[in-house]
């Protein structure tokens, strides 16, 4: 399970103040501590960490916890607060236009997930009634195109693209066309995967947002990724504009750390979480629940 | 920052640039704490050189350079495998330009049946490194491409086969175990082989990168890690826990998509990069 490192971990902790009964600040200090450990081994990014230590410590001290009669009870509620305040609160969606078709680009790091994501994201709304599109626009990378029209091919979903010899724009733009035409109401835009520091490429995706006007940009992250998370979300954050993000390979042993980085730069939710190579494996995420899970509440 | 006293800030300055770079806690704190031992034991009063000494440290721990090993009568096999989407396909595209080069000749198995156009992708790379390849229908049994790989290379007198496997999350002991089996099919008709079973890791990865290495290993014996995507800003620190734990050398590192981007890993050039400051260097 995602955050099964951290889960054990804070429950044992909280387990040692509830025994202590009355608490001292070097208590608070100790249990912090071991937080902050489990938190950084879970790959939470240091910076996140040591605001969410701060916070927590802060408010503890602030509200007279110490004090109170139930003070571990009390610790472990600013905790859960601070930690659903880091994934965010209930569940987001996607956000359809209410007029015409509704155009999403995927984009992210080299390898994140998104050709796979675009491939599960057009499966799970088919269930539910859409016409998506899939929209192959990744000209870099050898046999990208070929690779969402082998997906889109597996779950009988329409696939456009103009070749690898056509820019990623041109793409975009005609995708959109040939959907209104053909009455797709769901274009699901396929990215090449790029580094957040290539200023040409990230240029080349404000263009293609100009071009489609996306009412979701939705940032691919692979859920492994350590500390490097949060430098990559906010660079396509801050030069682009996200919408959402969505959590891919969590069908491993990853801690997950990433997952309660990137909100927490971006603002922006985690709309699904990706636990699979298969398409039919995409669930939505919610945080409030994952925050009691990794409570044990 | 510069600090004038070795005071516990100062320690925790080198902490943070190690846990920022994906050492993790544990590798990180033996680190520190060898280096405090040192300090005490050597009697230095300088900052500057107590961060040199950890420097030293580091570059010890990721040993001298460990070059690829060939066979002494070919062919060379050399296996690659990691989880998904971490650079395999790429760096056995790099990797075999770069064999071209020297004049070898290679040959390519496209032993990932299964991810959707796999096989087309490493087609391309096949033409821009010069390489021969073997390939079966999508979806077939991968042990039975790397046979016919192995049947080609000793027909045609090829010098290095590198097999391209399907990304693979470590923790699904079915896919483990299909790696398992195709290592047994290189060893039976190849004695002495795989030459090298490089276990491939982007940067990016977290704490994560230990578990690969762990499960990796014990399902092929590893040989040599090949970190990936070190263009972007990860500094790829969880290979110094990896060598810590597990003893296994980073061989190439990857920088870039092109065939040129893949180079023999450096420690000192890695060490220096895990502690220069943004946009330095
Ligand atoms: N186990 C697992 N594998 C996944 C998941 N999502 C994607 N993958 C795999 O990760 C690898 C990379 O996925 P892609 O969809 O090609 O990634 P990408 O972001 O499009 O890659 P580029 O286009 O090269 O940037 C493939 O092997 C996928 O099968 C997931 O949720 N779980
Ligand atoms: N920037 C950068 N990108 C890289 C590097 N190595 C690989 N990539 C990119 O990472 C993505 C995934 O690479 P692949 O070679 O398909 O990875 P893989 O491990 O074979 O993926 P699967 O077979 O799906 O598991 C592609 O977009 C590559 O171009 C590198 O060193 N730097
Ligand atoms: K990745
Ligand atoms: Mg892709
Ligand atoms: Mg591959």
């Amino acid at each position: 399970m995602l955050f099964q490192g951290l889960a054990e971990k804070l429950q044992e902790t909280f387990k040692k103040l509830r025994g202590k009964g009355k608490l001292t600040e070097n208590d608070l200090k100790a249990a912090l501590r071991e937080v902050r450990l489990a938190l950084l081994e879970a790959d939470v990014n240091l910076a996140v960490v040591k605001n969410f230590i701060g916070r927590v410590w802060e408010r503890s001290l602030g509200a007279e916890v110490l004090e109170s009669l139930t003070p571990a009870q009390q610790i472990i509620k600013i905790v859960k607060e601070e930690l659903t305040a880091l994934m965010g609160d209930t569940r987001s969606g996607i956000n359809f236009s209410a007029t015409g078709p509704t155009t999403i680009l995927l984009v992210g790091l080299q390898g994140g997930g998104k050709t796979t994501t675009a491939g599960k994201l057009a499966l799970y709304y088919k269930k539910q009634g859409k016409r998506p599109l899939l929209v192959g626009a990744d000209v870099y990378r050898p046999a990208a195109i070929k690779q969402l029209e082998v997906l889109a091919g597996q779950i009988d979903v329409p696939f456009f693209s103009l070749g690898a010899d056509a820019s990623p724009v041109e793409i975009a733009r005609r995708a959109v066309e040939h959907a209104q035409r053909q009455s797709q109401d769901l274009i699901l835009v396929d990215t090449a995967g790029r580094l957040h520091i290539d200023e040409e490429l990230m240029a080349e995706l404000r263009s293609m947002k100009e071009a489609v006007e996306p009412q979701e940009v939705i940032l691919v992250v692979d859920a492994m990724t350590g500390q490097d998370a949060v430098n990559v979300a906010r660079a396509f954050q801050e030069e682009l504009g996200l919408t959402g993000v969505i959590l891919t390979k969590l069908d491993g042993d990853t801690r997950g750390g990433a997952a309660l980085s990137v909100k927490s730069v971006t603002g922006c939710p985690i709309k699904f979480v990706g636990t699979g190579e298969k398409l039919d494996t995409l669930q939505p995420f919610y945080p409030d629940r994952m925050a009691a899970r990794i409570l044990g509440m | 920052r510069r600090h004038d006293k070795i005071d516990e800030d100062f320690y925790e300055e080198l902490e943070e640039i190690l846990l920022q770079a994906d050492v993790g806690v544990a590798a990180t704190s033996r680190l520190i704490d060898a280096v405090r031992a040192d300090v005490k034991k050597k009697k230095i009063g300088n900052p500057e050189d107590v961060r040199l000494l950890l420097r030293e440290r580091m570059e010890e721990l990721l040993g001298e350079n460990a070059p690829l090993q060939f066979a002494t009568a070919p062919p060379t096999v050399i296996l690659v495998v990691g989880v998904n989407g971490v650079g395999k396909t790429t760096t056995i595209g790099k990797l075999a330009y770069r064999l071209r080069q020297e004049g070898r000749r290679v040959l390519l198995a496209a032993a990932d049946t299964f991810r959707a156009a796999a096989i087309e992708q490493l087609e391309v790379w096949r033409e821009r490194a010069g390489a021969d390849i073997v390939k079966h229908q999508p979806g077939s049994d991968s042990a039975a491409v790397v046979y016919d790989a192995l049947q080609a290379a000793r027909k045609r007198g090829v010098d290095v086969v590198i097999i391209d496997t399907a990304g693979r999350l470590h923790t699904k002991t079915n896919l483990m175990e299909e790696l398992r089996k195709i290592k047994r099919v290189v060893s039976r008709e190849i004695p002495g082989a795989p030459h090298e079973v490089l276990l491939v890791v982007d940067a990016a990865t977290g704490q994560n990168a230990l578990r690969q290495a762990e499960l990796f290993g014990e399902a092929t014996d590893v040989t040599g890690i090949v970190l990936t995507k070190l263009d972007g800003t990860a500094k790829g620190g969880v290979v110094l826990a990896i060598r810590e734990e597990r003893g296994i050398p980073v061989k190439l590192i990857g920088t870039g998509e092109r065939p040129e981007d893949l180079k023999v890993f450096d420690g000192k050039e890695f060490v220096a990069a895990l502690f220069a400051e943004e946009g330095e260097e």
